[in-house]
């Protein structure tokens, strides 16, 4: 279980998480949906440690996580997978290098045993005759299917995917979403999900909890949600835009930002 | 070059007070910069013996900083000892007799030239790239995905290239020495009108093994130096190909002028401590 307590996180001059209050059962599948630039990914890399809140906590299995220190941090990461949005393959390695990383770096298996788990992880993302090439010889969907399968090859108990399926064709995209089920319900992998795709957050989810303005303003199940009365929720599903789409808030932080490299250039 | 917003929009209190807040500000920041890069020395201190254990790493970056940078360094060291001999015989010219041209270029290369100019241009090789190259792995979040897999970044990525930069950086530095002094043969011999057995008698006459170990020390931690600036730069890069940029420069900078800096206080330490108190 994961339980985030009014987690609060401020970066540069802009406050992304005002409060984070959300708990997500071990076994369940959560989806986290919000505006571009919500602070959705801000949000998984605090569930996973890479950004430490300003304040708040963080309970993995009731263990508080933003206090230890880095190699105690290191350790409860290893029962958690992590599907970055831009994929993050390290690129001097092959797909396969890049599949069987942590198994090589933390099991006892031997190479063989290491090939095998990653032609099956592979196969499960559907991308098969890749493994000897680079990252930067394979297409953006690909890539990210490549991410995946090295997210899941250390068999974590939470995985968390950022977008797995923006930029695939519905195909793929559907077939992602069924691999996403299947190992939340054979595996019982906790599953924490961010994505735009609404078609995907209702097959995928067993809950559904909406970020917006730094702050979890809806969570319920995919019925709930679409039957929910928030305005913002709504707007969300029907992908309709509000009166004014960016609002004038965020103009005048960036107009704010470029004033302080001017001050900054200025000196 | 003040914008005309940022004229506008700061209060009027601030025009005096800037420059002693932008100098308190910088004071700290650097005090800062220098305490994250000791801690980042003493993480790579600490997870050294884990981080050698991985041998393939190891011999890609001792290839990668030693084989590649070979044709570099015997270019430059060639011509280093050219001139080494031009100058030195310039300078001798009917004060001192030509066979201690082989002591002067031998001595100078081995405790000095060697040692510095092959770190400068390995400085400038290495260093680049290895900024370049985490600096890229941070911005595209490869350094972040490193650590989801649980794995230590200092114990992966720095370390076996410290490992490989103080190891491979005397090694180079012995070639220099070699090259150089070669260099400064063929010009004796070619131009200057010194014969092979002249020079030689030269080189071999204050020829001290301790000479070369001191120049090894030097190289020793001018490899450190070099590694360790574009490991610290790359780590920190924020923002894009800019900040890799930036990051390169910065490792590049930081390391030249630390070496002449490090180099001053090495020979202080080498000729005057350790070789002074054994006479
Ligand atoms: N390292 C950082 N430094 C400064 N600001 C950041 C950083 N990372 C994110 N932000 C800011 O935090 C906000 C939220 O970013 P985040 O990446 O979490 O958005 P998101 O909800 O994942 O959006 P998208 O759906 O487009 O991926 C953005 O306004 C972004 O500018
Ligand atoms: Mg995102």
């Amino acid at each position: 279980m994961i339980e985030i307590r009014d987690v609060h996180k401020k970066l540069g001059s802009l406050e992304v998480l005002q409060g984070i209050d959300l708990t997500i059962q071990s076994g369940e599948s959560i989806v986290i949906i919000g505006r571009s630039g919500s602070g959705k990914s801000v949000l998984l890399k605090h569930i996973i440690g890479l950004m430490l809140p300003d304040s708040g906590e963080i309970l993995v299995d009731g263990v508080e996580i933003t206090h230890l220190s880095h190699d105690e941090r290191r350790q409860v990461r290893r029962r958690f997978g992590m599907l970055f949005q831009g994929a993050a393959l390290f690129d001097s390695m092959t797909v396969e290098e890049n599949v069987g990383l942590g198994l090589r770096e933390h099991t006892r298996m031997s190479p063989e045993e290491v090939l095998a788990k990653v032609r099956a992880c592979l196969d499960m993302v559907g991308l098969s005759g890749v493994e000897k090439m680079r990252p930067s010889s394979l297409s953006g969907g690909m890539k990210k299917r490549a991410a995946l399968a090295r997210a899941i090859a250390v068999e974590p108990e939470y995985v968390l995917y950022d977008e797995p399926t923006t930029g695939l064709d519905p195909i793929t995209a559907d077939a992602i979403n069924e691999l996403i089920r299947g190992l939340q319900q054979q595996l019982r992998v906790t599953s924490i999900v961010v994505t735009h795709d609404m078609a995907s957050a209702f097959k995928v989810g067993d809950r559904i909890a909406m970020l917006h303005d730094g702050k979890v303003i809806f969570q319920g199940t995919p019925e709930e949600t679409r039957r929910a009365d928030d305005p913002e929720v709504k707007r969300f599903i029907l992908g309709e835009a509000t009166e004014a789409p960016f609002p004038p808030r965020h103009m005048e932080i960036a107009a704010r930002r470029r004033t302080g490299v001017w001050r900054w250039l200025g000196r | 070059m003040e914008s005309p917003e940022a004229q506008v929009q700061r209060p009027a209190t601030d025009e005096f007070l800037d420059p002693v807040m932008s100098l308190g500000e910088r004071v700290l920041g650097t005090l800062e910069e220098i305490g994250r890069f000791f801690m980042l020395l003493w993480e790579t201190i600490l997870q050294f013996p884990a981080g050698i254990r991985s041998a393939p790493r190891l011999v890609d970056q001792m290839y990668q900083i030693g084989i590649g940078s070979l044709p570099l360094v015997i270019l430059t060291s060639l011509f280093v000892g050219a001139v080494a001999s031009v100058q030195a015989a310039y300078q001798f010219q009917n004060f001192v007799p030509m066979r201690y041209l082989g002591t002067v270029i031998t001595r100078s290369v081995v405790i000095e030239l060697g040692p510095v100019l092959t770190a400068l241009v390995v400085g400038g090789r290495v260093g680049a790239s290895i900024s370049a190259e985490l600096g890229t792995m941070k911005v595209t979040e490869q350094i972040d995905a490193l650590e989801t897999l649980a794995i230590n970044p200092v114990r992966f990525l720095i370390v076996p290239r410290v490992a490989a930069a103080i190891l491979m950086l005397p090694m180079l530095t012995v070639f220099s020495d070699i090259v150089a002094v070669f260099g400064g043969w063929m010009i004796a011999r070619l131009s200057l009108d010194v014969s092979t057995s002249v020079f030689v008698e030269g080189v071999r006459l204050f020829f001290r093994a301790r000479d070369v170990f001191g120049g090894l020390v030097k190289a020793f931690v001018f490899g450190a130096i070099i590694s360790l600036a574009g490991c610290y730069y790359g780590m920190k890069t924020e923002g894009g190909a800019e900040g890799v940029g930036l990051a390169t420069t910065k490792a590049v900078v930081a390391s030249s002028v630390t070496i002449l800096v490090a180099d001053y206080f090495l020979a202080e330490l080498i000729l005057r401590v350790i070789f002074g108190a054994a006479e």
